[in-house]
């Protein structure tokens, strides 16, 4: 069968990096710089493809795609859905609420029955650090981690990346500014991962009691700088990522109080300044305005947060295909 | 399997002529170029696209618009398993409704490709008319499909390649037939 497109003498001049072969994407710790520069390229034509009248493909066609949320989620669950649908799957939601989760079947009984019934991709969200990876061991499906307690994010990582590409068109040599709750940042861990592979400097600015100086040991963690005064950490920044603050933060005694917060870490037009000129906001949502970053600069004009989402449906998309012809050992 | 016998099928001057004889056939079957929109598939199909653009631009003294398609994510014959191919740019600049598209390839083979095509065209507009120019028809068709224009006709054995290499791509302009060792 002639399959031009397979042809070494086309693939190999066209794209920066080759494919690895990977069937689950779980964090971005095990990425080469090449391999996300073909994941970003590859999503640059899916976004190309949103933007048709009828932005849907058929690469996907008869695969099922299972949304598994042990977690509360919008954006993310109805990102990866229209990823799915634009390449042709189809997809199913479960969510553990009204499920036989809510039973207390356990999470490989569950994943099992996914793939008993013809699961080809395990979108999985939980609040369990690591949950992923034991599913990922007891499947043939393919697993995409969409968020594992305060461990990792690494499709969020990914759109972040993707956003700051395509506006900056480049990432090397751009400094990312992290600010706020670090230690319960899923987004901002695998956000470290990606940045610092892609050649950015990366800056974590947060209240010292969400911001442990042990957390960023260089033999875990790849080279970040920690900084603790939001002025000093935003001279020069091109790109500021202010996370979302849970209140119960503060009832935990993390905080001394909100306002202490929003005095000393909310990104705000006054602290922007300090920012290049050229600076962009993003945010992995859901934005607590006016805690963590002010109702003028999530709106403003340098904000990047609804490219964000839309940039998310094309890295999915790009994911999934990227994983669709993942072999199964064994 | 080591090729034992490399037959140019055309070369330099063949590949021109036959794309200036197809260029004259687009213009005669469709009264001129007006409404016309020329789409390259990818790889190769591209600059075979740009090429016949540009004559039938000096033929008919107006510019030719051209598109680019990758129809990667229509095929039915991706393996299920196995790494998938790169995507390329997919570039319509102008919407195709009503126009008169001439899809462009190199070699038309099985036709698979030439319906993933019409699949990923029909997505962006509903074209007045499609037609399908080719440098090469080596047969074998798997689907009812067939060229409208054609710069030669080949008959091959399904053992056998056709590689079509040109400038923009391959730094070269010839066709060649390679037979493998029986």
């Amino acid at each position: 069968m002639e399959l031009k497109t397979l042809s070494p003498r086309d693939a190999g001049s066209l794209v920066p990096g080759a494919p690895a072969r990977r069937r689950h994407i779980l964090d971005l710790d095990d990425f080469t710089a090449e391999e996300i520069d073909y994941v970003l390229y590859t999503a640059a034509r899916m976004k190309e493809i949103l933007g048709r009248p009828i932005p849907r493909v058929a690469a996907l066609r008869g695969r099922t795609v299972v949304n598994c949320f042990y977690e509360e989620s919008t954006r993310t669950r109805v990102s990866f859905e229209l990823a799915a649908k634009a390449l042709g799957a189809d997809v199913v939601n479960m969510s553990a609420a009204g499920s036989s989760v809510a039973k207390g079947e356990s999470l490989i009984d569950t994943v099992l029955t996914l793939q008993a019934l013809g699961a080809d991709f395990v979108v999985i969200r939980h609040p369990q650090s690591g949950a992923p990876y034991l599913v990922a061991r007891h499947t043939r499906a393919s697993v995409i981690n969409a968020g594992d307690g305060w461990h990792a994010h690494p499709t969020q990582a990914l759109l972040d990346l993707f956003t700051i590409k395509e506006h900056f068109g480049r990432i090397a040599g751009l400094k990312v500014v992290i600010v706020g709750d670090i230690l319960h940042s899923r987004v901002a861990r695998s956000n470290v991962w990606g940045l610092t592979k892609l050649g950015a400097e990366v800056v974590l600015c947060g209240p010292p009691t969400l911001l442990p100086r042990t957390m960023v040991s260089a033999e875990l963690w790849p080279p970040v700088t920690v900084e603790y005064d939001l002025d000093r950490a935003l001279m020069g920044a091109h790109v500021v990522m202010p996370l979302r603050l849970q209140r119960e933060r503060q009832q935990a005694g993390l905080l001394p109080s909100l306002r202490e917060y929003i005095r000393l870490y909310q990104v705000n037009p006054k602290r922007l300044e300090r920012a290049r000129p050229e600076a962009v906001i993003m945010h992995p949502g859901p934005m607590n305005e006016g805690v963590e970053i002010s109702s003028e600069v999530a709106h403003g004009p340098r904000s990047l947060v609804e490219r964000q989402v839309a940039n998310g449906v094309a890295v999915r998309m790009a994911l999934l295909y990227l994983l669709s012809g993942a072999v199964v050992e064994g | 399997m080591f090729p034992v016998a490399e037959v140019v099928l055309l070369n330099r001057n063949d590949i021109r002529r036959a794309l200036t004889r197809i260029a004259h056939e687009v213009a005669e079957r469709n009264q001129g170029t007006a409404d016309l929109v020329l789409v390259g598939m990818r790889t190769r199909g591209v600059p075979l696209a740009r090429r016949l653009a540009r004559i039938l631009g000096e033929i008919e003294g107006r510019p030719v618009p051209v598109g680019e398609l990758d129809v990667t994510l229509y095929r039915d014959d991706l393996p299920m398993r196995g790494l998938r191919p790169a995507i390329q740019q997919t570039d319509i600049p102008v919407d195709i409704t009503g126009k008169v598209v001439v899809l462009v390839d190199d070699v038309l083979y099985t036709g698979r490709t030439v319906r993933a095509a019409l699949d990923a065209l029909m997505d962006f507009g509903r074209p007045r008319r499609v037609q399908l120019a080719v440098l090469i028809d080596r047969g074998h068709r798997e689907l009812p499909i067939r060229a409208d224009y054609v710069g030669k006709n080949v008959p091959t054995s399904r053992r056998e390649e056709v590689q079509v290499r040109l400038e923009e791509v391959d730094g070269t302009d010839e066709v060649l037939l390679i037979k493998p060792e029986e």
